[in-house]
């Protein structure tokens, strides 16, 4: 049969013998190991996608064992491979077999390197889980099972303050976002008496009231839980500072597969969605402010894994607008093509600071482009498709997106607007990084300059290969309006996600129109980052002094770690130490059980000559004291 | 062999007296080395003994077990009565399983040594009858006999202030104690006056005609002593004491075992006598539980040393035991049982882990520490390993118990599973924010830096524990087999008597009056 327990079966044991022999059996067992077993389970879910496409229905099931049955709450190790798990499966494995190569030549000589490998391997055990399992409480094991790999990674390098800090604030954010899911699960468990995604999705309309309070709520749980993994407002700030972790990491955690999930456990759940029109308008809008908040604030950074962060932060939102106005292919389309270009972004970043000497300070970068030629070329080729230069692959699902933001019943032009605007700032952020890492002068310094040379060929294979999907994956999805191809990513969905109750508007001629409109807006864009930003920031520090206030507040994030600081984390710690603890426990309640305390001790200090500190005695008189009462009454 | 004629049961509880027997025969000798190895090999025996129960369980029945029946005090028909059923058989397993590692775990007591030994496997014997007990007296006796051991562990070997701790525990049990022996003795005689004989049966107890009135007030003497066992919010603040002063050894007892006689003895020893009185207080210990589950968390956040913020902690996992004890049904009291053996396992793993660097260091204080990974990287990894079972981390065994409570919980009304899932975020903060301070960051710290990490002795401690935490949190089916049927009986047993529960259950779901709208319609 199919056997789909397989794939993650593999990375399972690739963990198993990094962590307990990889210390052992040094570096070379390590990088057999690694990218061995990602790439066994890249191999066998081709396997199965393949045999899932064939197959009537689409739908490959697989059953392990009962996990948890009480009553009639039943969980089973349950796998499902269906359109869109099999889509992420090849997106998981297969990306995430290019990253493990890459790793080898990022991470030589770590002293950590077997426990590296180990914790990736466990973190695509844990992703697959995720996709794969199909009920809640499957998916919420690697839902924290992936938090878990992204704490022990971001906190790699455990010297640094800075990473420890940067681990436990990722794990809280998302654990806020937990108690959504966990609390949407309850819900769902007490309306269908289920919690398997297959039933819940069958029986959603039959079972809850369109846009009804029960519905609702439990989109919004989820929601939350998916603002959390997917660092949307307003539980995005753990994502930027997740960049502490290696560059890999960034890559595969923080920009390709996990940041996903969030976005993943909204499709799977699309006829859920579709019944709670308030939740959808609720993920739009999030999704596109989201996106523009963190362009924003990507236009000031200086490190440059930092912009990256902020683009991904701004990416996923659109993705999230797609899905809030029902457009969850293209938002899938999108994840997609950006697991690729991003990948590829935070790969090619990896190489610059390699390079420069795990220098990742944009204003200590410039004329890298003739040392670093594999890297430059691909990561301008990855910046070309993130910023919608036509024909790439961002182009296509991007305008997929913005298209449906204007005409899907759910989307307004306001939507689109954002969308736009976000879209053109993309561009000018992501050109400004090409510009200030590889062009004008060179900054770095002098002594590192020396010996800056291109990455070995385990980093710039994988650099290549993603450069290469970069280019292409966008022709999975061509729209209609060019009648070139049909839509490949249509005939893939096809009735697998939630129909909107109403029909979208719209005609051809506006969609030429607003598609023009945005790749003029993106090549304008490149046109000033080009002029700003090509030799240094000479030129852009006499716009930044006009600004100074606008700049400020986006260097510095909208200030929105310092409001939450301020507004939740201090008052709560504050109430906790004195009102709980020391007021309620020690001066309330102690006192009261004192008080008897001295009491007691009175009455004692009159018994002491019987209490000479020997146990033996103690022990002699408990024994003899318990005859004698058992004497004594029998 | 037919073993079916031997009073196994009595024979487990009552196996650690060879190790006592060699433990006073070899003293000090040999640097006392001998009496250690007596009193893990008495453990031993004891573990080896119970491996039977887990064998010759029948999971079909809810029906005592392995019942022993001897008359006692005849003229008030009090009993030597032990039986085993599927609420008490993991106890029995439990406790078998950690007093072994928490005497290798603390191998290094010096202070009188023989004696240490002594006195924890009186407290064995203590615990395992108590679980045993089937008689009320007997169990009376068996609870507060294994005080004494307690009191004595805290008070000699504890830390600087623990006769402090010491009164409070005492004064705090007694307490509870004293309150349980008033009902207990009423409620024999009520069975008295409607049955004209004494009984001190529990099972006999079940199903007496108790007034509304009378209930409810005899149900708050056991419920009292139970909730400080617990330690139910606000009767807890002797634990973080408690814990604190104590030795490693008792700590582990005391968290993976002696905490949990009060959920066990509410359900064995009060819910099912006194049914009405549930009923009307169901809520209010459902509240409580939710308080102590926050506010534990919260307290522990703020905790400046190791082992008082794992003691906060328990009392926010106890809350969830709690929780899913009154919500009474088949998903709450599952949850509320296998989270009694997380607990067990995680929290006896946590102080046996602290226990071991306190042993180098001296120190609970977290601020002493710091980049602790850099100097003891297997200790790293058993702590996060710990902590993250701590957290309710899914594939690891609490995950597994704090949602069945929570289901069991919103069953009974949505919000006190939402309250309840809200925990799980502060738990989060506590335990990673202690493990950051102590693990991570850069090493400057000469305490830390002349750390050496585990030995062998060490590991061999805690790897079954590892093995158990994730042995029940990928297949805890084996463990729901065995217990399903006897919480379904006394579920029964509880509900059956009073009709306003199954009253309540048809006019709402939990979700009936879900965010004020009503749904029902």
């Amino acid at each position: 049969m199919s056997q789909i327990w397989l794939v993650p079966a593999f990375p399972l044991l690739g963990f198993i013998l990094n962590a307990f022999f990889g210390k052992r059996f040094g570096t070379r067992f390590v990088t057999f190991i690694g990218p061995l077993a990602v790439g066994l389970a890249f191999a066998q879910s081709l396997v199965l996608f393949f045999q899932m496409l064939e197959i009537k229905g689409n739908v490959l099931n697989e059953h392990l064992y009962t996990w948890i049955s009480s009553g009639n709450f039943e969980v089973g190790i349950n796998f499902t491979v269906d359109q869109l798990s099999g889509l992420y499966l090849l997106v998981i494995t297969g990306v995430g077999f290019l990253i493990h190569v890459y790793s080898v030549g990022y991470m030589k000589g770590e002293s950590g390197y077997y426990r590296f490998f180990a914790y990736l391997n466990l973190f695509v055990f844990f992703m697959l889980l995720l996709v794969l399992g199909d009920s809640f409480l499957l998916m919420f094991v690697g839902w924290e099972g992936v938090g878990l790999c992204s704490y022990l990674l971001i906190g790699y390098y455990i010297e640094k303050d800075s990473a420890a800090e940067a681990a436990k604030k990722a794990f809280l954010f998302n654990r806020i976002g937990d108690f959504g899911v966990l609390s949407a699960v309850m819900l769902i468990f007490l309306a269908f008496g289920s919690i398997e995604f297959a039933s819940v999705n069958a029986e959603a309309a039959a079972r809850l009231e369109y846009g009804g309070p029960l519905v609702t709520a439990i989109t919004l749980l989820l929601f939350l839980g998916a603002t959390g993994k997917s660092a949307q407002i307003p539980l995005f700030v753990w994502l930027p500072d997740a960049m502490e972790g290696p560059t890999p990491v960034s890559a595969l955690i923080h920009a390709a597969t996990m940041v996903t999930a969030g976005l993943y456990m909204v499709a799977r759940l699309s006829h859920l969605f579709v019944l709670a029109p308030f939740t959808m308008n609720v993920i739009a809008a999030v999704g596109a402010i989201t996106a523009l908040l963190a362009a924003t604030i990507a236009v000031t950074q200086t490190d440059i894994k930092r912009v990256l962060a902020y683009s991904t932060v701004s990416q996923l939102g659109y993705m999230f607008l797609a899905m809030g106005v029902g457009a969850f292919g293209a938002g899938v389309f999108h994840v997609m093509t950006h697991a690729f270009f991003k990948a590829l972004l935070f790969l090619g970043s990896g190489s610059v600071i390699l390079a420069v000497h795990h220098e990742q300070d944009m204003r200590k970068m410039g004329a890298l482009k003739n040392k670093l030629p594999i890297t430059y070329i691909t990561m301008l080729l990855g910046t070309l498709a993130i910023s919608g230069i036509p024909f790439f692959s961002g182009f296509f699902s991007k305008d997929e997106i913005l298209w449906k933001a204007f005409s899907s019943p759910f989307g307004s032009p306001w939507l689109w607007g954002v969308g736009f605007i976000t879209a053109g700032l993309t561009a000018f952020y992501m050109f400004r990084m090409i510009y200030l890492t590889f062009h004008g002068e060179s900054r770095v310094d002098s002594h590192t300059a020396e010996h800056v040379r291109e990455s070995p060929f385990s980093m710039t294979l994988p650099l290549m290969i993603l450069a290469v999907l970069a280019v292409i994956s966008g022709f999975f999805g061509v729209p209609h309006v060019f009648h070139l191809l049909p839509n490949g990513m249509e005939v893939y969905f096809h009735n697998f996600f939630a129909k909107l109750p109403v029909e979208g508007h719209g005609s051809v001629s506006t969609e030429w129109l607003l598609m023009g409109l945005s790749v003029a807006f993106a090549l304008i864009a490149w046109f000033i980052a080009s002029r700003l930003y090509h030799s240094g920031f000479a030129v852009a520090a006499g716009l930044r002094r006009r600004w100074e206030w606008a700049y400020q507040l986006s260097l510095n994030k909208w200030y929105v770690d310092e409001i939450y600081n301020a507004v939740i984390i201090q008052p709560v710690r504050f109430l906790s130490t004195h009102l709980l603890w020391r007021l309620f426990d020690q001066n309330i309640i102690d006192r009261g059980v004192n008080t008897t305390a001295i009491v007691a001790r009175a009455v004692g200090s009159t018994l002491r000559p019987l209490q000479n500190g020997l146990t033996q005695n103690y022990a002699l008189i408990f024994i003899l004291g318990t005859f004698l009462i058992l004497w004594y009454v029998t | 062999m037919d073993t079916s004629a031997l009073p196994i049961l009595s024979l487990i509880i009552f196996s650690p007296i060879v190790g006592i027997a060699l433990a006073g025969i070899f003293r000090d000798e040999g640097n006392g080395i001998p009496a250690r190895i007596a009193a893990l090999f008495s453990s031993g025996i004891t573990f080896f003994l119970s491996l039977h129960l887990w064998f010759y369980f029948d999971s079909s029945t809810a029906d005592l077990q392995m019942v022993e029946r001897l008359p006692w005090i005849t003229q008030f028909n009090i009993e030597y009565f032990l039986g085993l059923d599927g609420l008490n058989l993991f106890f029995f397993l439990i406790i078998s399983f950690i007093t072994p590692l928490a005497l290798l775990g603390s191998w290094n007591v010096e202070k009188r040594n023989w004696q240490f030994q002594i006195q924890m496997l009186l407290l064995q014997i203590g615990m395992l009858g108590c679980f045993a007990a089937m008689d009320v007296v007997l169990f009376y006796v068996f609870f507060e006999v294994m005080l004494v051991p307690m009191y004595l562990l805290i008070g000699i070997w504890g830390g600087s202030n623990r006769l402090y701790a010491t009164i409070k525990f005492f004064i705090y049990t007694m307490l509870g104690s004293l309150l349980m022996l008033i009902s207990l003795l009423y409620t024999a005689n009520i069975y008295l006056d409607l049955n004209g004989a004494w009984s001190f049966d529990v099972l006999d107890w079940y199903g007496m005609q108790i007034p509304p009135e009378t209930q409810f007030w005899l149900f708050l003497g056991f419920a009292v002593a139970f909730a400080v066992k617990i330690p139910l919010f606000p009767l807890h603040t002797w634990l973080p004491d408690a814990h604190y002063e104590a030795p490693t050894a008792g700590s582990v007892q005391l968290a993976a075992v002696m905490l949990k006689f009060g959920p066990y003895g509410f359900l064995r020893f009060a819910m099912p006598i006194f049914p009405a009185a549930v009923f009307e207080l169901t809520p209010v210990f459902m509240t409580l539980a939710l308080i102590g589950i926050i506010y534990g968390g919260l307290v522990a956040m703020v905790q400046p040393q190791i082992k008082r913020l794992i003691a906060y902690s328990s009392v926010a996992h106890m809350g969830y035991i709690v929780l899913g004890l009154f919500a009474l049904n088949i998903q709450g009291l599952s949850g509320s049982w296998i989270q009694m053996i997380n607990h067990a396992i995680v929290t006896g793993a946590l102080f046996l882990t602290v226990g071991m660097i306190y042993e180098r260091t001296h120190t609970q204080e977290i601020s002493e520490y710091g980049g602790v990974a850099h100097t003891m990287p297997k200790f790293a990894v058993f702590l996060v390993f710990f902590s993250m079972a701590s957290v309710g981390l899914p594939g690891l065994n609490g995950f597994v118990g704090e949602v069945l409570t929570m289901i069991g919980a919103a069953r009974v009304n949505i919000w006190y599973g939402i309250l309840a899932a809200s925990g799980v975020v502060i738990a989060a903060i506590y335990m990673l924010w202690m493990v950051q301070r102590v693990l991570f960051g850069p090493l400057t710290k000469d305490l830390v830096k002349n750390l050496k990490d585990f030995s062998l002795r060490e590991v061999v401690v805690l790897v079954p524990l590892v093995f158990w935490t994730i042995f029940l949190g990928v297949y805890p089916q084996p463990f729901f087999e065995r217990i399903e049927v006897s919480i379904n009986h006394y579920i029964e047993l509880v509900k059956s008597q009073e009709p306003r529960f199954a009253q309540t259950e048809a006019e709402s779901s939990g979700l009936a009056k879900f965010l004020f709208w009503d749904l029902a319609e």
